[in-house]
């Protein structure tokens, strides 16, 4: 029997297999090569890039709360030209698509962050984090102010012809207006969810347990949340979608392409186990074959709801 | 690297504490002392993240089930403190465990003449016994372990036998001197000369009072940080902590997992 077919394509960009590894969990690549072939994934996404290097929040930035964790990293990341000096080298060694996920702490930020990526051929392509605030109109995050979100990637568009791919926040009413204000304003992509607002307590002595008091909640607690998103954005809007959110297993990963989404993320599961993200790939493709699936494509959206 | 050990056995050594060792794969012996290793308690997600433990120590013993005849084994000392380590104190022999190991930058043990000082407070004697196995080859050493009660100065005669000179302090005095470790430490390291190194494990308190006693008397000291962790690769950035250079514009997070868990106590930021 053949080997079912695994490769997907998203916004022009060729992948082998539909799992990639999640913005911040995976570091620049390099943490990872010893622990996994990265030959063996689709893509990875590497940390969140601002214009300059960015601290961070205080400690402790993260905590082990029931089914997940949440973490208040605060987006700290090296800048653009330390990443351009020491993280670029790397990309280039592996035949792997590296996408740069991008954030910025003024509407202008993200242009310039998307012109100077657009120069890189390292780069495969831009996932733009929307969920940061906008320190230039008292702290709004973009990714929650339809209008704000798409200023910015109407901006981004306009700033690079690599492929684009926007990062949906689940914090908001209705995903589905975000998702559609990303696609009128040119995303080429949707990639969903990042993490949910969350906080945890330490009661005995009531105090929260993070400094930064709330954080990101990610992992297996949050799956639900997430494809719901996914399959009510993949009704309603015609790109291609980044399913992301507590996926543990090839069989998780496959609900979320049953619910719409075309390939999907790894995220808090890289730190349970650091070669995930190879293995979800190789159980998907393991469930393709037991169940008599050719094409991982036959699945896409092919939930009978 | 990543591998499946299994535990070949789990003592409790002294009410709450235990010590586990396991097998690893030969390559695990290259690890230097200060190094660490994350267990993935069990393949549910509960609890969810990996746990960090120091390598208390490893070695080889004969077996008839490996090819070469020896089989390679590593330990942990640890503290029952909440779920993880309670769920790992139920470890029994022929239980598998998934680990990550070694991880980290461990301690540099400096000029082989020098008189070697080690630091422990509590459970951080565990990587310090390991250290003390090294350096005990070359030279003098001498243990200042602290803790609050007899039952928290662990393995005390497992350091005794190593030929390490150990000094005592328990909060409450029922064993070695009452008092501070930190103190006894200065106490005995004050107006004496000569090449010295401290190294030191513990909770942070005992920490900076020993990086300040340290400065004041221009020893150079190693200290062993704790953080909470996810990854243990130096990719979430959840285990940072202040490097000296730190300010809000110019960020020097050192990651505790990779550019740590030892680290000079110099380097460090200690607000
Ligand atoms: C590099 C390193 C080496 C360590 N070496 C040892 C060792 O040799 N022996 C040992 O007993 N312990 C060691 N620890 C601490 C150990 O990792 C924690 O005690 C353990 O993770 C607690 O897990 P738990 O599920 O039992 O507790 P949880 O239920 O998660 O938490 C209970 C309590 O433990 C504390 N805690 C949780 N996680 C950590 C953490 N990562 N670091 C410090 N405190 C934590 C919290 O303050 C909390 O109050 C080390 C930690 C680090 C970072
Ligand atoms: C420690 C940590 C750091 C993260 N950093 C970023 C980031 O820099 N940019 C971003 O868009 N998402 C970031 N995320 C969100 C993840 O990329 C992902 O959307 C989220 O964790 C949900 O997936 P999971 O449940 O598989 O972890 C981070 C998540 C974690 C746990
Ligand atoms: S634990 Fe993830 S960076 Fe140190």
């Amino acid at each position: 029997m053949n080997r079912p077919d695994l490769s997907v394509e998203l916004a022009g960009i060729r992948l082998r297999n539909p799992v990639m590894t999640a913005s911040g969990t995976f570091g620049y690549g390099r943490e990872f090569a010893d622990y996994l072939d990265l030959s063996a994934i689709g893509a990875f996404i590497t940390k969140g890039l601002s214009l300059r290097p960015k601290a961070g929040n205080p400690t402790p930035r993260i905590v082990e709360t029931t089914g997940g964790m949440l973490n208040a990293i605060g987006l700290q990341n090296v800048g653009i030209d330390a990443f351009v000096a020491e993280k670029l080298p790397f990309l280039r060694t592996v035949d792997t698509p590296a996408i740069v996920n991008l954030y910025g702490n003024t509407l202008d930020e993200y242009g310039e962050l998307a012109e100077r990526l657009d120069r890189l051929p390292e780069v495969a392509g831009i996932e733009v984090n929307i969920s940061c605030p906008n320190v230039k109109q008292g702290g709004i995050v973009f990714g929650t102010d339809p209008a704000a979100a798409r200023e910015v990637v109407d901006l981004v568009r306009k700033s690079t012809i690599k492929p684009l791919i926007v990062k949906l926040s689940p914090n908001v009413t209705d995903v589905v207006v975000m998702a559609r204000a990303c696609a009128d304003a040119g995303a080429d992509a949707l990639s969903l969810i990042n993490t949910l607002t969350g906080m945890a307590i330490d009661l005995d002595r009531r105090r929260p347990v993070l400094a930064n008091v709330t954080g990101g909640l990610s992992g297996p607690a949050i799956k639900p949340v997430a494809l719901r998103m996914v399959w009510q954005v993949a009704k309603a809007v015609q790109l291609p979608i980044i399913g992301i959110g507590g996926i543990m297993t090839g069989r998780d990963a496959l609900e979320f392409m049953l619910a719409g989404a075309t390939a999907v993320q790894v995220g808090t599961a890289n730190f349970l186990d650091p070669s995930a993200a190879g293995r979800i790939a190789r159980e998907m493709e393991q469930y393709l074959t037991e169940h008599g699936v050719d094409d991982v494509k036959e699945l896409i959206g092919a939930l009978r709801a | 690297m990543q591998f499946k050990s299994m535990v070949l056995s789990n003592l409790e050594v002294s009410p709450g504490y235990f010590r586990m060792r396991m097998t690893a794969p030969p390559a695990v012996i290259g690890a230097t002392p200060g190094q660490f290793v994350m267990v993935r308690i069990n393949d549910s997600i509960d609890p969810l993240l990996r746990r960090p433990f120091g390598i208390f120590d490893l070695g080889t013993f004969d077996t008839e089930f490996t090819d070469c005849g020896r089989q390679s084994y590593l330990e942990i000392l640890f503290r029952v403190v909440g779920k993880g380590t309670a769920m790992l104190s139920r470890f029994h022999r022929g239980d598998h465990l998934d680990i990550l190991a070694p991880l980290g930058k461990g301690f540099i043990p400096g000029d082989p003449s020098g008189e070697k000082i080690l630091v422990g407070g509590g459970i951080g004697l565990a990587p310090l016994y390991f250290l003390a196995k090294e350096l005990v080859k070359s030279g003098k050493v001498r243990l200042f372990a602290g803790g609050r009660s007899k039952e928290d100065i662990l393995c005390i005669t497992e350091f005794e036998r190593l030929g390490v000179e150990t000094y005592v302090a328990t909060d409450d005095g029922t064993l070695g001197e009452n008092g501070l470790v930190t103190e006894v430490m200065e106490r005995r390291l004050e107006g004496r000369s000569g090449d010295r190194t401290i190294f030191a494990c513990g909770p942070h308190p005992m920490l900076r009072a020993v990086a300040t006693i340290a400065q004041r008397l221009q020893v150079p000291c190693q200290v062993s940080m704790e953080a909470y962790m996810a990854c243990g690769v130096g990719a979430c950035l959840g285990c940072v902590m202040k490097g000296c250079n730190h300010t809000e514009s110019t960020p020097d997070y050192r990651c505790v997992c990779k550019d740590g868990p030892v680290f000079d106590s110099l380097e460090l930021q200690w607000d």
